[in-house]
């Protein structure tokens, strides 16, 4: 991840599934309107507009392709290349285990194992709740606190499979108590 | 300049020289796969590595800079192994039968594996699943024999601007193709098939219909005629081993009934009438302009080229109005053959077959299109591309280079010179103009055998000027009035050119725009491999064919003046436009659902 992902537009883990593709579509084009004849905009624009909806809708990008005239094929091709972008709706909340060198020598499959027990889910998907979706990362650059894991933008250190609910039990709490949370 | 040495030869080159063209030069041959002229190389294919003294790695001579001093070996030992090893290694993933391929005869990898002495597989690696799209009318891709050279990726975008392929997903799950490996029939594609023509391998080839052709062929209740357009006679020799620029008319008709067609007719039948309906809507649309002061049907665009009709119906619909509502000459032939033709020889119409020979993919599709059915049924049935007939005439046993030649069919075989010239770039447009001059001043182009030179070759886009004076008639508004001309060729070109027009919208009156580079005769379904200079000999060759006929005016042609007075009646008349004229719509870019 670059800092465009953190820089731009990120929205409320809160309210990210409620927003619609039609209430962005003006967001997007003022942040494509900043990179209009900058090269390398596709990708900070792709980021912004995932940060927005929490995944890319096949109508945003054909919209980003036409306003950006890069053809859909390649707009595709960048997004199905980075892990980072989906074309699926995700959980309220993603939760990527780091599977990077350090984080899986340290037992990072053991965490990713035991998150996905825990959720009942496979990598790539969403709890049918849709509160969490699971992911690989590959290296978010804390190898010194392996094995690592992210949920929303929050990092968590030297994660044990014996304590992956008591990890998670905090995102599962009722809308009301979340603000608190989300503040911490 | 720079110094260079390649294999020991000391060598003077140009600074931005690249070490492949450097050897080009010295006509040292590097062997390439995902090279192509005239495009910015992209070092995909790693086939073109050389060894340079000094650097720690092979680099790829296809973007690799020369620099002063340089010392290269193009074939040392490491650089054999190396070669040898990727292409071994493209081979380890390259899923094809090489027995049942369509490329077996002209696949680069197989030729390349050839050359470098490969002999046995030494890396057995993962094979990617056969995934064939069939959804497109006009191509089939099979991305298990994709080799991921891209050629097709930067033909798509960087010549036609069209762009709808691009490497998908990511290492080993890398596949080339429309967006998120969705079937091509769900993307802009224009169906001109240039990846087919730059594919090295059997990945991206025409839908055949060469099966269908043969059942018509051998089916005694149907009365089988064959068109064939222009741009074939001055290529099809080369499916034989004939130099490019070869013109095979004669053997081609030959060939032609010896495969069993009823009649084998000429689309440039079609181009002469073409040029009728085309030019006098072109006239009509001046002399609407000249009295109530509205262009908006200004300047008026071609239509033969159905690559162009599907590029600016999904990407230019504001083109539409402008473009010639005529239908191409390959479509008003087979409305004319199921029509006048049928009545003429007595034929149901229900069991008749249209075939045509195109150098053209997007033809296919052009033939399939629902609104091609004006004569109350699919006007052309069947089309094989130019490659497709080579390979039919060699499955029938013929022998072809020692054929005879043979006149085409009246009526719908007989052409002027004109027509030929719809094979090349400018040519649609050199056509029409001669034409019109003639109808509007009563007398021939001036122009030193009858050629607008400016309008011929292979520069992207090129203008011309024609005064009219000595007018007569109805047309004595054009008196002096200076008629100014367009051609662009490539689809990237004609992206051009219309953003040109959409700022200067007064500036021409007449604009040809040709889908493939070079025009017909540089068509997605002509013989591989066309380079520039396979486009030069075949343009060379139909300006010949031009000159070599005695009537050289669409105008002048007796069959379209017999067709006129017998069925037609008038250029734009009602039965015209039944027939020979259709419409246009905007479609998405993406289908949406």
């Amino acid at each position: 991840m670059t800092q465009y992902a953190h820089a731009e537009h990120k929205n409320s883990a809160g309210s990210c599934h409620e927003t619609g593709v039609q209430d962005v579509i003006p967001i997007i084009d003022d942040i494509i309107g900043r990179y209009r004849g900058t090269r390398g905009a596709l990708i900070p624009v792709l980021q912004s507009a995932q940060n927005l909806l929490g995944y890319l809708p096949k109508e945003v990008l054909i919209h980003i392709s036409d306003q950006l005239d890069i053809p859909y094929s390649e707009v595709a091709g960048v997004v199905t290349f980075y892990s980072f972008f989906t074309t699926v709706p995700r959980g309220k909340h993603t939760v990527r285990v780091c599977l990077g060198t350090a984080c899986y020598v340290r037992g990072g499959k053991e965490v990713l194992d035991a998150i996905s027990k825990e959720l009942r889910i496979e990598v790539e998907q969403t709890t049918e709740d849709r509160l969490f979706s699971l992911e690989i990362g590959r290296c978010f650059g804390a190898c010194g606190l392996a094995p690592v894991v992210m949920i929303d933008e929050t990092v968590f250190q030297r994660v044990k499979p014996s304590r992956i609910r008591a990890l998670l039990d905090p995102y599962r709490i009722g809308p009301d108590q979340e603000a608190d949370h989300e503040t911490n | 300049m720079c110094k260079i040495t390649i294999n020991g030869n000391p060598l003077s080159v140009q600074d931005n020289a690249t070490i492949l063209e450097a050897a080009a030069m010295a006509n040292m041959r590097i062997p390439t796969l995902c090279y192509l002229e005239g495009l910015q190389p992209m070092g995909a294919c790693r086939v073109c590595i050389v060894e340079v003294e000094g650097s720690a790695t092979l680099p790829a001579s296809c973007s690799t800079p020369v620099r002063e001093g340089m010392v290269i070996h193009t074939n040392s030992k490491r650089v054999r192994e190396a070669r040898k090893t990727v292409v071994e290694l493209l081979l380890s993933e390259h899923e094809g039968d090489c027995r049942l391929c369509e490329r077996s005869e002209d696949c680069e990898l197989r030729k390349l594996a050839d050359e470098l002495g490969i002999r046995k597989n030494r890396y057995e690696g993962e094979k990617p699943s056969s995934a064939t799209d069939t959804s497109s009318v006009a191509l089939v891709r099979d991305n298990a024999k994709c080799i991921k050279c891209r050629r097709c990726v930067q033909v798509c975008a960087q010549i036609q601007h069209v762009g709808v392929l691009a490497p998908q997903f990511r290492g080993y799950r890398t596949t080339i193709g429309p967006a998120f490996s969705d079937p091509l029939s769900s993307v802009a594609c224009v169906q001109c098939g240039q990846c087919a023509a730059v594919c090295p391998v059997g990945a991206i080839v025409e839908h055949s219909h060469i099966d269908e052709v043969l059942s018509a062929l051998e089916n005694p209740h149907k009365h089988v005629v064959v068109q064939t357009a222009p741009a074939i006679r001055a290529a099809l020799g080369e499916c034989f081993g004939l130099a490019p620029g070869t013109l095979v008319t004669g053997k081609m008709t030959t060939a032609l009934k010896l495969l069993g067609f009823d009649a084998v007719f000429d689309t440039d039948f079609a181009a002469d009438l073409t040029i009728m309906e085309e030019g006098t809507e072109l006239l009509t649309r001046l002399m609407a302009a000249h009295q109530t002061g509205d262009r908006s049907k200004l300047p008026q665009f071609t239509s033969c080229s159905p690559g162009w009709i599907n590029y600016a119906e999904h990407y230019f619909p504001d083109t539409l109005d402008k473009i010639s509502t005529c239908k191409s000459p390959q479509q008003m032939f087979g409305a004319l053959a199921k029509t006048y033709y049928a009545q003429k020889v007595g034929i149901d119409p229900a069991k008749m077959v249209v075939v045509s020979i195109m150098p053209c993919t997007a033809k296919k599709y052009e033939a399939a299109r629902p609104e091609m059915r004006s004569s109350g049924f699919q006007d052309v049935d069947y089309v094989l591309t130019t490659r497709e007939l080579g390979d039919l005439i060699k499955m029938s046993g013929i022998d072809f280079t020692a054929l005879e030649d043979s006149p085409m069919d009246a009526p719908l075989g007989i052409s002027t010179g004109a027509a030929d010239i719809f094979a090349n770039t400018g040519g649609v447009m050199e056509a029409a103009l001669r034409t019109v001059h003639a109808v509007t001043t009563g007398r021939p182009i001036g122009m030193e055998d009858l050629h607008i030179a400016v309008l011929a070759g292979l520069e992207g886009i090129k203008t011309a000027s024609v005064t009219l004076s000595g007018t007569i008639g109805v047309w004595k508004f054009l008196e002096g009035k200076e008629v100014k001309v367009a051609v662009a060729h490539g689809l990237g070109n004609a992206a051009a050119l219309i953003g040109h027009i959409r700022d200067n919208p007064d500036e021409f009156q007449f604009v040809e725009i040709m889908t493939c580079p070079g025009g017909c005769i540089g068509g997605g379904g002509q013989p591989r491999f066309t380079t520039d200079e396979v486009r030069r000999a075949r343009i060379a060759a139909i300006y010949r064919e031009d000159e070599g006929k005695q009537l050289r005016q669409s105008h002048e042609n007796p069959a379209v003046q017999q067709l006129y007075a017998e069925f037609l009646g008038s250029p734009l008349g009602e039965k015209s436009h039944h027939l020979l004229h259709t419409t246009y719509e905007q479609h998405e870019r993406v289908k949406s659902h």
